[in-house]
C-alpha cells in the first residue's frame, strides 16, 4: 500500500459492506452513541442494575461481530494463521461487545426510564 | 435536579455537535499541489487502469492541458478480481463498470482503437481515420492474450469439457468456474497451466491452483483429485525467496509441480494437453485444465516501432528506461502498466506506483523542472493459498521483499489479514487509484 487516506479507509468499508449497508449502519452507531449520551444526560447517573445487564450482552455482541465479518468476507476462525489475525479477531469481537453494551444499557433506558424524583 | 426542558436542550446540543463534527470531516481534504498552467496536448492510449489513473491525476495536476485518451473498450475490468469469479466467491458483475464511471471532467475519450503512431511527426491515428498530434504520448493500452497461439483451443470451448481460462474476462471466468466445479465434484487430473512469455500478475495461476485445491477439500473430494501445476521455466515463481515457499505448499497440498512446461496444444474432445519440454513434447491426459495463453503489446504498440529491438522480440513490449518509463528513443513518449517493457510490474498494484512516476516525468517537462520520482520494480501480489488465507508478497525489481507492514504483516506467512485485504479492501484501493486519490 502506498498510502493510506481517511478517504481511502472509507471507500475500503464501502467494498466491504456495500455502501448501502455501510452507511446504514454508520448511521445507526451514531444514532445509538448519541442516544447512550442522551440517556447518560438527561438521567445525570449510570443505573448499575441496567449495567450489568449490558455487561452480560457484551459476548453475545462479541459472538455476532465476529460471525458477521466472517460471513461477509468468506471466512472461518480456522483461517487465523498468526497474531496479527488474532489481534484483529479480537478487536472484531471487542467492538461488538462494546457496541452491543451501549445498544443494550441505551434501549433499556429508553423503554424503562427511571422513575422522575418529583418534588412537591 | 434538572429542567423539564433540558432533555430536549441536549437532544438539539447534540445534534448540532454531531452535524459540525460532519462538516468538521468533509471539509478536512487533502491540501492541492499548486497547478502548472499549459495548453500542451497529452494523447493517452489506453484507459484501462494505468490511463485512467494518470487522467485523473493530470487533470489535478496541469490547467489548460488537452488530455484525449483512445481506448475502444466500452467496459473497464477490474482485473485482480478474476481470480475471485473463478472460484465462485464472486460474481462476473463485481470486476465489470464502464470506462467512463472513472473519467474525470475536462478529458477526451475517443472510443477506437488506436491504429497507427507515428513517434517522429509527433501523431496517433485511430481506426476511424482521426489524426491526433500530441506533444506528450503515454501508451497505455495492456496487452493481448494470444489465445490462438494455443493449438485446437478457442474461447468458444471455456467452461465445458473441464477448459478454464480466466484471464479471458468475467464471462469466461464465471464459465472456468463452472468447469472447474464438475472437476470438484467429480475428481480427476487437474492441470493448471502459466505461459511461457511475461505475463501480468504471475501469481494468478498459482492462486487458481490453490483455490480449486482448497474447494476440492471443502466438499471432501480432495482424495479423488490429482492436481499438476506446470512451470514454464525452473521456478514456481519469479522471485525466488517466494518460488521455495510456493514449493513448500505445494508439498502440503500434495500439488505435483513440474517445470519447463508450457502448452502447446490441447485436444479437447480425448482431453489432453501437449506441452513444450526441454526434450521436444510431453503429453498429459486431464479432466480439468486451466490455460493461460501467451501474452503480448498490441500490434499497434510492435507496428510503430515502439517495441525493443533486442529483448522480448516475440512480445514487442515498449522499449523503456526501467525508472523512469520514458521510451528510450523517443523522449517524448512514455509507457504504463502491462504494455511497458520492463522485468516486472503487469500489476495493477505496479500501475499504483508507476503512475505518480508518470505524472512527475510530463509535469516536469511542462514545468521545466527536473523529475524525481523513480519507480523501482514494485509488485504486490496477495497470493491465495486457501480461501480465508493469502500471504501478502510485494518485491522489487531485484526480488527483493518490500513489506508494507514490516513486523505486523509478514510476507511468507499465510495470514486471514492478508486474505481480508485481497478480498475486500483491494478493490477499494484499486478504484481509489483509477480515481487518482491513491
Amino acid at each position: 500500500m502506498k498510502d493510506l487516506t481517511f478517504q481511502t479507509l472509507i471507500a475500503v468499508f464501502e467494498e466491504i459492506f456495500g455502501r448501502g449497508l455501510f452507511w446504514a449502519m454508520v448511521v445507526v452507531a451514531a444514532v445509538v452513541t448519541l442516544a447512550y449520551l442522551y440517556v447518560l444526560i438527561r438521567d445525570r447517573a449510570v443505573s448499575w442494575r441496567k449495567f450489568l445487564w449490558a455487561q452480560l450482552s457484551m459476548p453475545v455482541g462479541a459472538v455476532l461481530a465476529v460471525w458477521f465479518v466472517m460471513a461477509m468476507t468468506h471466512s472461518a476462525p480456522s483461517d487465523i494463521g498468526g497474531a496479527i489475525d488474532v489481534i484483529v479477531f479480537l478487536g472484531v469481537a471487542a467492538m461488538g461487545a462494546i457496541g452491543m453494551a451501549i445498544l443494550v444499557y441505551t434501549v433499556q433506558s429508553l423503554v424503562k426510564p427511571p422513575k422522575a424524583v418529583t418534588e412537591s | 435536579m434538572h429542567s423539564p426542558n433540558s432533555p430536549a436542550v441536549n437532544r438539539r446540543g447534540f445534534l448540532g455537535l454531531a452535524a459540525s463534527a460532519t462538516a468538521l470531516a468533509a471539509t478536512s481534504g487533502e491540501a492541492r499541489a499548486a497547478s502548472v498552467k499549459t495548453s500542451a496536448k497529452i494523447v493517452i492510449i489506453g484507459a484501462g487502469a494505468g490511463g485512467t489513473a494518470l487522467a485523473n491525476r493530470l487533470v489535478e495536476r496541469l490547467e489548460g492541458a488537452q488530455i484525449t485518451l483512445i481506448d475502444p473498450r466500452k467496459n473497464h475490468l477490474y482485473q485482480p478480481g478474476l481470480t475471485l469469479v473463478a472460484a465462485g466467491l464472486k460474481p462476473a458483475d463485481y470486476v465489470v463498470s464502464e470506462t467512463t464511471d472513472w473519467l474525470p471532467k475536462g478529458v477526451t475519450l475517443i472510443q477506437e482503437k488506436a491504429a497507427v503512431i507515428d513517434p517522429v511527426a509527433k501523431t496517433v491515428s485511430t481506426e476511424g481515420g482521426q489524426t491526433l498530434s500530441y506533444d506528450f504520448l503515454v501508451v497505455a493500452p495492456g496487452l493481448i492474450l494470444d489465445h490462438d497461439a494455443i493449438e485446437g483451443f478457442s474461447l468458444d470451448m471455456v467452461g465445458q469439457n473441464g477448459i478454464g481460462a480466466l484471464y479471458a474476462g468475467p464471462d469466461y471466468a464465471a464459465k472456468t468456474w463452472q468447469a472447474a466445479s464438475k472437476f470438484i465434484e467429480e475428481g480427476g487430473h487437474g492441470v493448471f497451466t502459466r505461459p511461457g512469455t511475461e505475463m501480468k500478475c504471475a501469481g494468478a495461476p498459482l492462486k487458481h491452483t490453490f483455490l480449486i485445491d482448497d474447494r476440492l477439500r471443502r466438499a471432501g473430494n480432495r482424495g479423488k483429485a490429482e492436481i499438476t501445476y506446470g512451470a514454464h521455466d525452473g521456478a514456481l515463481f519469479g522471485v525466488p525467496i517466494v518460488s521455495e515457499k510456493v514449493r513448500m505448499l505445494f508439498l502440503d497440498r500434495e500439488i505435483a509441480p513440474v517445470y519447463q512446461h508450457t502448452v502447446k496444444s490441447i485436444d479437447a474432445g480425448a482431453k489432453r494437453v501437449t506441452f513444450n519440454i526441454a526434450e521436444g513434447t510431453e503429453e498429459m491426459d486431464y479432466d480439468y485444465i486451466h490455460l493461460i495463453p501467451p501474452q503480448r503489446a498490441p500490434e499497434v504498440i510492435r507496428q510503430s516501432g515502439l517495441s525493443w529491438a533486442d529483448k522480448w522480440t516475440d512480445q514487442g513490449w515498449v522499449e523503456c528506461d526501467m525508472a523512469t518509463l520514458q521510451h528510450l528513443r523517443y523522449p517524448d513518449i512514455w509507457a504504463l502498466g502491462d504494455v511497458a517493457g520492463v522485468p516486472k510490474g503487469k500489476t495493477a498494484a505496479s500501475v499504483k506506483w508507476q503512475v505518480p512516476v508518470v505524472e512527475d516525468q510530463i509535469v516536469s517537462a511542462i514545468a521545466g523542472t527536473t523529475p524525481t520520482e523513480t519507480y523501482g520494480g514494485y509488485t504486490s501480489c496477495p497470493m491465495i493459498t486457501k480461501i480465508g488465507r493469502a500471504m501478502l508478497v510485494e518485491f522489487d525489481y531485484n526480488n527483493n521483499l518490500l513489506p508494507s507492514f514490516p513486523g505486523i504483516i509478514p510476507p511468507l506467512e499465510e495470514l486471514w489479514i492478508s486474505w481480508l485485504m485481497k478480498e475486500v479492501a483491494l478493490k477499494a484501493t484499486y478504484n481509489a487509484m483509477l480515481r487518482g486519490k491513491a
